[in-house]
C-alpha cells in the first residue's frame, strides 16, 4: 500500500514538473491581464470577491469584462445568457478537438473541460508529454495552474486596485507571441497547410467585414464550411485517419 | 442591480460558458464510436483555430491609422524567426514581447 502511494506521489509529482516550464508564458500573460481585471472591477466599485469569484467560475476573460458591464446595467439574464454563448462558442471546436484525447481520464476530464480556456486548450493539445509522463495529470497542471494565475491576479488586482500603477506597456503581447507560436508549431508538425491558411484568411476576411466586435461568429462558420467544402484535400495531404 | 441579480447575471455567464465547453463531450462522449466527420473535424480544426487565436489577439489593432500595426508585425516576425531558429517556446515568446515592449515604450509611443 505504501509503495503504490510512492509510486502515485512519484507520477504526480513528475507529471507537475512536465507541465509547470509550459505555464511560464500564461503567468506573465494572465498575471498582467488578471491584475489589470481586477482593477477595472476596483475602479467600476465591486469588491475583490466579485474579480476573484467570477475568475473562478466563468474562467474565461473577454467575458469577464464583458460581465462586468452587465453588472452595472439592468438586469436582463436571457441576454447576459445569450452573449455569454455567443462570446464563448469557439470552445466547441475545442472540445471536438479534445474529444479523443481526454477519454478515458475519470473524473480529471470534468475539471479539464471546465477549464478549457482558449490558453490552456492550446498547450494540452500541442505539449509533447514525455511518454515517461501520466497524460492525465500532466494536463490536470497545466489547468490548474493557468486557473491558479488568473484567479489570484484578478483578486490581487481586486484588492491593489489602483494603487498599481502599470510601467509594463506591451505586455499583454505574450498572450499574442504565445498564439503566434503555437500556431507555429501546429503548422511545422502537420502535413497539411490548407486549414492553417483557412484559419487566418477567414478570420482576418471577417474581422475586415464585421469589425472587432462581430467577427468570430462569421469566422467560424466560415472556418467550419471551408473545412467542410475541402473535406477531401485537407484528409488526403494531411493522412487524416 | 440586486445582490441576487448580481450573482443570477454571474451563474448565468457561467453556464453559457461551460455549455460550450462540455456540449462536444455531453454529445459525442458516450459509448458509441465519435462519428467519422466529427473526428474529422477534430483533426483538422485546430490549425485552423490557431490561426484564428492569432488574428483574434489582433482584432484590436488599427492598420489604417500610424503605426499601422507596425510595432505588432515586427514583433511577430522576430518570434516566428526566433522559434525557426530555435524551436524553443519560452525563448521565442520572451523575444517577442520584449521586442514588442521596446518598441512601443521607446518607438511608437
Amino acid at each position: 500500500m505504501q509503495q503504490t502511494d510512492a509510486a502515485g506521489s512519484g507520477v504526480i509529482r513528475r507529471a507537475f514538473r512536465a507541465a509547470f516550464p509550459f505555464t511560464i508564458p500564461i503567468f506573465a500573460g494572465f498575471f498582467f491581464l488578471g491584475l489589470t481585471y481586477g482593477v477595472y472591477m476596483h475602479v467600476a466599485g465591486f469588491s475583490f470577491w466579485y474579480p476573484m469569484l467570477m475568475a473562478l467560475t466563468i474562467f474565461g476573460g473577454s467575458l469577464e469584462f464583458i460581465a462586468a458591464n452587465m453588472l452595472l446595467a439592468p438586469f436582463a439574464p436571457l441576454s447576459a445568457l445569450l452573449i455569454a454563448l455567443l462570446v464563448q462558442a469557439r470552445h466547441l471546436f475545442y472540445g471536438i478537438a479534445m474529444l479523443d484525447k481526454f477519454r478515458g481520464l475519470g473524473w480529471k476530464k470534468i475539471y479539464l473541460i471546465f477549464g478549457m480556456c482558449d490558453e490552456t486548450f492550446s498547450i494540452n493539445y500541442t505539449a509533447a508529454i514525455p511518454p515517461n509522463v501520466d497524460r492525465g495529470w500532466f494536463m490536470f497542471f497545466v489547468t490548474l495552474l493557468n486557473q491558479m494565475y488568473w484567479v489570484g491576479s484578478a483578486a490581487l488586482g481586486g484588492m491593489l486596485g489602483s494603487l498599481i500603477s502599470f510601467n509594463t506597456n506591451g505586455l499583454e503581447f505574450c498572450m499574442t507571441a504565445m498564439f503566434v507560436v503555437i500556431f507555429l508549431e501546429q503548422f511545422l508538425q502537420e502535413k497539411q497547410h490548407i486549414t492553417a491558411y483557412i484559419g487566418l484568411a477567414a478570420t482576418a476576411v471577417s474581422l475586415a467585414v464585421f469589425g472587432a466586435d462581430n467577427f468570430m461568429l462569421p469566422a467560424m462558420a466560415a472556418i467550419l464550411l471551408l473545412v467542410t467544402g475541402f473535406k477531401k484535400p485537407i484528409a488526403k495531404a494531411g493522412d487524416f485517419a | 442591480m440586486t445582490l441576487t441579480q448580481q450573482i443570477i447575471t454571474i451563474a448565468v455567464c457561467a453556464l453559457g460558458t461551460m455549455a460550450t465547453r462540455f456540449l462536444p463531450f455531453l454529445i459525442f462522449s458516450g459509448s458509441k464510436p465519435t462519428p467519422p466527420f466529427i473526428k474529422y473535424l477534430g483533426q483538422a480544426l485546430p490549425a485552423a483555430v490557431f490561426g484564428m487565436l492569432v488574428v483574434y489577439c489582433l482584432k484590436d489593432v488599427d492598420f489604417l491609422a500610424a503605426p499601422h500595426g507596425l510595432p505588432e508585425m515586427l514583433a511577430i516576425a522576430l518570434t516566428v524567426a526566433l522559434h525557426l531558429w530555435r524551436r524553443q517556446m519560452l525563448l521565442s515568446i520572451a523575444g517577442g514581447t520584449v521586442c514588442y515592449m521596446l518598441l512601443v515604450q521607446l518607438i511608437f509611443h
